[in-house]
């Protein structure tokens, strides 16, 4: 198998992706500006063999993934702002029962139906807070669509591995772009499975775990499994009234991320080796920011870029590490704060600064310019 | 004191160690646990392919109870996982046991599409009147002028026919009994196993706790009363025909049997198209 070269858009390569990482159910409902998605399951997974279903609103997508999920299938759904609202509820439920799959959120600007067609970055703290409760997910940022190819099957492999929904956090720039997409051979790619139980069924514990992952048994394999959402023991029954299994529980569903940080942690430095002040950004903010640092770099400004690949978990101890060296960080994102938020709580409210959009149209590289400019300097 | 447990021929469908259950006496919960395990055992349905799927609610209990692989979902949303997890795994038989709460207030949407759809699975709703978990509240098929914790002066809405909302919808099989019927409950039952497509068994309940004691019906015993000197079966009735009364009779039977195709019989089909 040779590589292929392709040119996509964002969305059809995360489609694309899904299908390399061996998603077989796409339920969905259609949301502007991440339908392609929807429409390109529909016409390619036949063909592979899975199923499309589209479903009569988003809270049914999700609960489906999960039920197609716990079926034994790689699972997805894609949706934007508003249809991520409405599946947070059942992203509670997979993140309780550690169930395996992708979301998919082309962010577009809110709040509530905002702007359908146009560029947004509001969704950060959704991502990691929307549904109620104590629990940690994956979120990933793609900033082209070789990385919306790239990233969808990372956020496969990381489902299986951490049992945990995982959320491809894309913008509508991002999603709507084409460019070259180099699919590599079969053989380069890295597919990850969840781990099935080895004892017999009375033996099998469904909510143990030795390394905070316990492995999955699904529907029809005869382990006899109950799932639920309620606070449940190693066993998966249901103990809504003991605060010791809830302790139990809720730490472990958080620290099987928190404490795999470094593990998950994935970011691109670009002229960071010198650099005094660092722009921190993030999907199509990062591109026009790359384009600034290039611009500061031409004028003598030593400047870097920090490019969160990985938003969740927010990697804490790396810019813990950066705030005794970097002077100054210029958060770059179309919405009025989020990542930023993150950044100083790590390295301080003095060294952080924001250049936000409120969404609707990106950064031109020019404004982020003026902005190291003016933070360089110390105005 | 102390009570020596027996065992019960049916106890291998249980998972024994959650046994006490949760529920009130006098409600009907049980008995339809009872008929659909007997149900179970007459169909011989292969317990490795089995799945139950709850909602939320004291039906929504069922699913912890049987010692099958179950899933207890969130609030109305058990059709939907349970159509994830069929069309997953076309091998599965599933079936959702869920209140009228759960299936037709929160997870009405659902209801309608999965029946509009045909997905194949079988819908067990026991229906007692109200919200009973959360203390009683008004429902979706609360009779008119009932009395719950929020329609304290009697309830202004008009109810769902639940039957009615089904065979509308597009159900292959659709059939109503009291938990008093339990051998007619337990054939309808056996009946929807079988039947390809969705399936939906209605089953009135008594819930003397939250329901009964504030309309004129403290006892599980008094509303079983009630269902003997008030059910007519009539078989084969257009289900627009069976709506449910305070004070009035219970019309009970099977309405509803015909043969559609299945999305999931469609789906595959399109998918050996689509590979050719």
């Amino acid at each position: 198998m040779k590589k292929q070269i392709k040119f996509y858009s964002g969305n059809i390569a995360a489609a694309e992706g899904a299908l390399v990482a061996g998603c077989r159910f796409f339920a969905g409902y259609p949301i502007t500006p991440s339908s392609e998605i929807a429409e390109h399951m529909a016409l390619r997974l036949p063909q592979v063999g899975g199923v499309f279903i589209q479903m009569e609103d988003e809270l049914a997508s999700m609960a489906a993934i999960l039920g197609a999920s716990w079926g034994g299938a790689k699972s997805m759904t894609a949706t934007s702002g508003p249809g991520f609202s409405l599946m947070q509820e059942n992203i509670g439920l997979g993140a309780m029962t550690e169930t395996p799959c992708v979301v998919i959120n082309v962010q577009r600007a809110g709040p509530s139906t905002g702007m359908p067609t146009l560029v947004g970055q509001a969704d950060i703290m959704q991502a990691r807070w929307g549904s109620h409760g104590d629990y940690e997910i994956i979120a990933l940022s793609p900033f082209s669509p070789q990385e919306c190819f790239d990233l969808t099957i990372k956020a496969f492999n990381l489902a299986e591995e951490y049992r945990v929904p995982v959320i491809v956090l894309m913008d509508e720039s991002v999603g709507h772009m084409f460019e070259k997409v180099v699919i590599p051979p079969k053989d380069k790619i890295k597919i990850v499975e969840r781990k099935k139980p080895t004892v017999p069924p009375e033996k099998y514990m469904p909510y143990k775990a030795e390394d905070f992952v316990p492995e999955m048994a699904c529907a029809g394999e005869g382990y006899n499994v109950h799932v639920t959402g309620l606070t449940h023991d190693e066993k998966g029954y249901p103990q809504a009234t003991d605060p010791e299994v809830q302790d139990r529980l809720v730490r472990r569903l958080c620290d099987k991320i928190r404490k795999n940080e470094k593990k998950l942690r994935d970011i691109e430095e670009y002229e960071m080796d010198d650099a005094e002040v660092a722009i921190v950004s993030f999907g199509i903010s990062a591109r026009s920011s790359k384009a600034a640092v290039r611009l500061a770099r031409q004028r003598g400004y030593k400047v870097g870029l920090i490019r969160l690949k990985t938003i969740w978990p927010f990697p804490d101890e790396y810019f813990e590490k950066l705030a005794d060296e970097i002077k100054k960080f210029v958060v770059v994102e179309i919405n009025y704060g989020q990542i930023k938020l993150e950044v100083e709580r790590n390295v301080g409210r003095d060294k952080t600064f924001l250049l936000p959009k409120m969404g609707g149209e990106i950064h031109k590289p020019d404004e982020i310019y003026r902005k190291i400019k003016e933070v360089y300097n110390g105005n | 004191m102390e009570i020596e447990a027996k065992s019960h021929p049916l106890d291998r469908y249980l998972r024994a160690e959650r046994i006490p259950h949760i529920w009130c006496p006098g409600c009907g919960l049980g008995t339809v646990l009872n008929c659909f395990l007997h149900a179970l055992e007459e169909t011989n349905i292969n317990l490795k392919n089995l799945a139950v799927v709850s909602g939320i609610g004291c039906t929504g209990r069922v699913a912890g109870y049987i010692n099958v692989d179950s899933y207890h979902t969130t609030h109305g949303r058990a059709i939907p996982f349970a159509t994830g997890l069929k069309l997953a795994n076309p091998k599965l038989k599933v079936v959702v046991f869920s209140g009228d709460g759960d299936l037709f207030a929160i997870g009405g949407n659902h209801f309608i599409h999965a029946a509009r759809r045909n997905i194949d699975m079988t819908v067990i709703c026991v229906n007692n009147y109200n919200y009973g978990m959360t203390g009683g509240q008004l429902g979706p098929t609360t009779p008119l002028e009932a009395r719950t914790t929020t329609a304290p002066y009697g309830n202004i809405e008009h109810p769902f026919n639940l039957c009615h909302v089904a065979a509308a919808s597009g159900a292959v099989y659709v059939a109503r009994w009291t938990s008093l019927h339990v051998r007619r409950l337990k054939e309808s039952m056996k009946e929807a196993l079988n039947k390809k497509g969705f399936s939906f068994v209605e089953i009135i309940a008594p819930c003397p706790t939250a329901f009964g004691r504030r309309n004129k019906e403290p006892t599980g015993l008094e509303t079983l009363k009630y269902y003997k000197e008030h059910s007519v079966i009539k078989h084969g009735i257009d289900p627009a025909e069976a709506d449910i009364e305070m004070g009035g009779d219970i019309i009970v039977g099977k309405f509803v049997d015909i043969e559609k195709p299945t999305f999931d019989e469609a789906v595959h089909e399109l998918i050996k198209k689509a590979r050719k």
